[in-house]
């Protein structure tokens, strides 16, 4: 008979020549690209190449207080005017020219941010234009979402995104807001502003009037230009812990509401009466999905006692099988991770895991020459103590512990100041129901893992935020109950 | 050996077992990778005709073309066997003489498996007289599905025993289990019993072969190796008309089980269009044009 | 140069996603006000409606195991495509005697009321589910789950806001419809099944029948796979009827009387609510 053959994947690269970028971007201010007072720029590069894909307009004090002016005005004259059915409509303009342009949303995810184009084609770019979708038809339906009391828009919020889903991040930020009748300045990441000077096209084409969204570029101090400014009714942040405190310091005694979805270091326990090889791939999709650049990515295994071997040895092989590379190629699994400065923290901790005494694992994958690269990376023999354990990595590295009862994992689950997220795998119905309702996170999977809709509410406990964003809890955040 | 349900059974989860599907069924094959997984697809089929008006004719006409895929392309592979019903094996032995093509031969009361164990021994015995390579038998369903494992795994036993070298096949017909926990249940009684590969249905049921399905029975394999060092082979049968299908069966393979089983020692397609639309595939890769039907023989 | 002569319109039955003249062959004269105009209208029968029934109940459970966000896709779909055929729209209701000014409104509403519904198409679950809190160590939760076939006899007085106002939340809650549209205006229901034809609403999920109320009103009250029947309308005999007839298979009744449809408070979430059950599931909590 014949003689088994290795068989290997050809390259698969997704076609680029269908896109529109423009080289240098300016700031979306009232309706219009302008560029800013100052006339800076800063580059926005492609973390798979190191290579520029454009510039982007820097703003300045100046130019914040043109974007919130701009939106106060559309805010009094126009937003709150109108019938808020076609507030809906204007949302559900968004909606559909979205998902028309997807293709050309994805791509340029993929370049700018590094993410597999699988991952943006498949779950970034439709999470992000459902998202408006069903947002859209709360315009008009609010007096149904609070009982007894009737929801009035806040006027103008400030919103800051991170770069770890970016176009996802902005329409979480923008459709309730919209939604509610307040208008917006937006603040992207400074290393992915692409998609999102993309939707303000979209939004130019759908026709919203002019200040309702501003989008502005620029990084910390630009964010903190937009939080301290006076004319701002409430903050809308995702990012980490820290600068998440420094908001609440900067907005205290201003009369300023904000929400905030912060840092995450989520446990995900494995018990021995799971279903194992999908509790494996949900191992998979809880840290090395997105790089592990998830807030809410299971970065804390829980394994019980009994099925640790098992687990752990299927695990290693399952990374053996992930293709790290070229974001832009369609069997990519793993992508590029966001930045220097990231792959430097990343790297730091797992030096510091390895000094702190924990074995390593690591996929044999090769790794491409240029661009900022990171293999799957596991951890055993570490425990509570560990800072690798405790602080957020936000990179695909896995910190893997044993249990012995379910006591003893939930103590751990919660011994933690994130409460972000948290998953739990097992055949047994009542123990879900015993396990969800005991750990302290806003966001539990059962038998499953970063499962997202625009319908489910998404949000922390403690250190990992205030506030929700999806379903009815985020329509909370933007408006005043009488 | 006394089969305690609780020893073996292991629960599948079928969302994420689907969501496991669908993540290997995004991988994209093109160029050369394609080309060669077309060519292993070939390799891999077995050209099968169980109907109740199979002819000596018919037959013999369809083992000419398992050796004669394409005869105007050059390089193509044989199939890897014929599957045919009991009284047909010995006109195809005869057919297929020096091709190097294996004849199999289903047995065992299929595709209900509703007779005594005598008569379907019997069957198994006569087949092999006939010059069987390999023998396809279905697991008594009913018995399965009242939770008489014992049965199950005797049945097979016997029919192991009866098999002698012969090449065995259970046939779990996966579409009557309806569970994934059902198919991982049978498919490790299979393994556990004697069989050298297990395949997932007889084709006259629907469904037959789906992916999840084929992923549950291929994670079995892969426990079932890792326990004993065994290597057992796999063969979805039924609803496999597509070459697309077939490529994305292959990455399944490869993902799950690894390379070695990118073999027919150790898998096969268990279809009769299959063959065709493969071959249409090879040629458009070559030729740059997608193709007819009118221009791939039909028997 | 001689005239062209136009292509006159033939209004058929629109079930399972098909436009199959009424089988008993017969036909209704419908004429406008000033008698210029003259279309036949097919006078539906009794197996007409069975014809719909079965596909009715064929296509209702993939409609309603569809997720939520695709049943809203397709309301806003049937909005879109509606929007584009306003003006045929507009000709049909001025020869149905109202004004340019009024035909204009009853087409944006139809069309807002639409994508009213398409937007509560993934929200009423949330507002109408619970979680109960029992006084036992259980889970106790509550969800709306869609009824099934619908069999619906439209608004007389309205021949296309009424009709959409009908329609929509019921199949926003993945139910099925049969409707018999209004006797005294038919032309926009038929019109209205090819918006729907080309709006991805999937075969069988509407259904829409034309003819006289009081041959079919027996039928559509009175089959025994119906699961709710919605009577519009004011007279008390036929209210009787589709009531005394609910009975005989416990179908759930919803009547609406003659209303000025354009009125905002016709749109709600309790009218799909009308049309679902309520769901009780327990399961223990524990290890």
């Amino acid at each position: 008979m014949n003689k088994a053959q290795t068989w290997e994947y050809s390259p698969a690269p997704e076609s680029t020549d269908h896109i529109q970028l423009k080289d240098r971007y300016d700031l979306f201010i009232n309706g219009e690209f302008v560029p800013g007072v100052e006339g800076r720029y800063f580059d926005t590069i492609n973390p798979s190449n190191e290579e520029k894909i454009a510039e982007v307009a820097e703003a300045g004090k100046a130019d914040i207080d043109k974007a919130v002016s701009s939106a106060r005005k559309a805010y009094d004259k126009t937003w709150s005017k109108m019938l808020p059915k076609e507030r809906g409509k204007y949302i559900f303009r968004i909606a559909r020219l979205l998902q028309e342009s997807a293709r050309e949303f994805s791509v340029i995810e993929s370049m700018d941010g590094g993410k597999p184009i699988r991952e943006s084609r498949d779950v970034d770019i439709p999470l992000s234009s459902a998202h408006f979708f069903y947002y859209a038809g709360w315009a008009d339906k609010l007096e149904y979402a609070f009982p007894g009391r009737t929801a009035n828009p806040l006027g103008v919020a400030g919103q800051i995104i991170p770069w770890n889903f970016p176009l996802l991040m902005a329409a979480w930020k923008l459709a309730p807001a919209l939604a509610t009748g307040n208008t917006l300045v937006l603040k992207p990441a400074e290393t992915t502003p692409l998609t999102a000077m993309k939707l303000a096209e979209v939004i130019q084409e759908a026709d919203l009037p002019p200040g309702v969204v501003n989008i502005v570029n620029g990084a910390g101090e630009t964010g903190k230009f937009l939080v301290n400014h006076g004319d701002i009714d409430k903050i809308a942040f995702t990012g980490s812990t820290e600068v998440g405190k420094y908001i609440m310091k900067s907005v205290a005694g201003s009369g300023k509401k904000y929400t905030l979805e912060l840092g995450g270091k989520a446990a995900n326990i494995i018990f021995e009466d799971a279903a194992i090889d999908q509790a494996v791939e949900g191992i998979v999709n809880a840290i090395f999905f997105n790089q592990g650049h998830v807030c809410c990515a299971g970065s804390r295994l829980y394994v019980q006692e009994g099925v640790a071997e098992e687990i752990i040895s299927k695990l290693q092989k399952r990374m053996e099988s992930l293709i790290v590379g070229d974001p832009l190629d369609k069997n990519t699994d793993i992508g590029a991770i966001n930045s220097k400065m990231q792959l430097n923290k990343i790297k730091k901790y797992v030096k510091l895991g390895k000094d702190e005494g924990g074995t390593i694992y690591q996929s044999s994958c090769p790794l491409p020459e240029k661009g900022y690269w990171f293999a799957p990376t596991i951890f055993t023999d570490v425990s509570q103590s560990n800072r690798i354990v405790q602080e957020e990595i936000f990179g695909p590295v896995l910190a893997i512990q044993t249990f012995r009862t379910v006591d003893e994992v939930i103590l751990k689950a919660n011994n933690s100041p994130y409460g972000l997220s948290g998953g739990l795998w097992t055949d047994k119905g009542s123990k879900i129901f015993k396990v969800t309702q005991d750990i302290r996170a806003g966001v539990i999977w059962a038998n499953t893992f970063n499962k997202f809709d625009p319908a489910s509410p998404f949000g922390g406990y403690k250190e990992s935020g205030v506030g929700s964003e999806g379903g009815i809890e985020g329509l909370s955040g933007y408006v005043n109950l009488v | 050996m006394f089969l305690d349900k609780l020893l073996y059974a292991k629960p599948i989860d079928q969302i994420g077992a689907q969501e496991r599907v669908t993540r290997l069924f995004s991988r994209s094959i093109k160029k050369d990778s394609k080309v060669q997984a077309l060519h292993l697809a070939l390799s891999m089929i077995d050209l099968t005709t169980l109907e109740g008006k199979d002819s000596p004719g018919k037959v013999k006409q369809l083992c000419y073309k398992a050796s004669h895929l394409h005869d105007s392309f050059p390089g193509l592979p044989n199939v890897a066997a014929i599957c045919v019903y009991p009284t047909m094996v010995a006109i195809a032995k005869k057919a297929l003489a020096g091709t190097g093509i294996k004849v199999a031969s289903v047995a065992t009361a299929f595709p209900s498996g509703m007779a005594d164990m005598h008569a379907k021994l019997d069957e198994v015995k006569s087949v092999i007289d006939a010059g069987a390579d390999e023998v396809d038998m279905v697991i008594s369903r009913g018995k399965f599905l009242r939770g008489d494992y014992q049965y199950v795994s005797d049945e097979i036993a016997q029919v192991k025993d009866a098999c002698g070298e012969t090449h065995l096949k259970v046939i779990l017909e996966t579409g009557e289990l309806v569970t994934l926990d059902n198919v991982r249940l049978a498919s490790d009684i299979a393994m556990e019993s004697g069989a050298d590969f297990i395949k997932t249905s007889t084709g006259k049921v629907s469904p037959a072969a789906t992916p999840p399905v084929v992923l549950t029975m291929l994670e079995a394999i892969r426990d079932f190796q890792t326990k004993t060092g065994k290597k057992i082979g796999m063969k979805p049968a039924g609803g496999i008309g597509q070459a697309k299908q077939a490529i994305q069966y292959l990455v399944m393979i490869k993902e799950t089980l690894g390379h070695d089983w990118l073999s027919p020692d150790l898998f096969r397609f268990g279809a009769s269009s299959l063959a065709n639309d493969v071959l249409m595939q090879i040629v458009k890769q070559t030729t740059g044009q997608y193709q007819s039907k009118d221009y791939f023989s039909i028997d | 140069m001689s005239k062209r002569i136009d292509i006159q319109k033939t209004y058929k039955l629109f079930i399972g996603g098909k436009f199959p003249r009424t089988e008993s062959g017969r036909y209704i004269k419908w004429t406008d006000v000033k008698e210029t105009t003259v279309v036949n209208i097919c006078r539906g029968s009794r197996k007409d409606f069975r014809n719909a029934m079965v596909s009715a109940r064929g296509a209702v459970s993939g409609w309603s195991s569809r997720t939520a966000y695709n049943r809203a896709q397709i309301l806003y779909r049937i909005g879109e495509m509606l929007e584009g055929r306003k003006d045929q729209f507009m000709a049909e209701l001025t020869l149905q005697g109202l004004s340019k000014k009024q035909a204009e409104n009853e087409i944006s509403q139809s069309i807002d009321r639409l994508i009213y519904y398409a937007g509560w198409a993934d929200k009423f679950q949330q507002v109408f589910s619970r979680v109960n809190p029992v006084s036992l160590p259980y889970f106790n939760f509550t969800v709306p789950e869609a009824t099934g076939v619908v069999a619906a006899i439209a608004p007389d007085d309205s021949s296309l806001l009424g009709l959409v106002s009908i329609i929509a939340p019921v199949i926003a809650g993945g139910n099925s419809i049969v409707i018999l549209a209004s006797e005294s205006f038919p032309l926009c229901s038929i019109t209205f099944a090819e918006v729907l034809h080309s709006s991805d609403v999937p075969d069988g999920v509407v259904n829409i029948l034309t003819g006289y109320r009081n041959e079919l009103i027996e039928h559509f009250s009175s089959h025994m796979d119906v699961n709710a029947i919605i009577y519009c309308g004011d007279n008390s005999d036929d209210k009787k009827l589709v009531e005394t007839n609910a009975a005989l298979n416990v179908k759930h009744v919803i009547h609406f009387p003659n209303q000025d449809w354009a009125k905002n408070l016709h749109q709600s979430p309790y009218h799909i609510l009308k049309c679902q059950e309520t769901k009780t599931t327990w399961h223990p909590i524990g290890v």
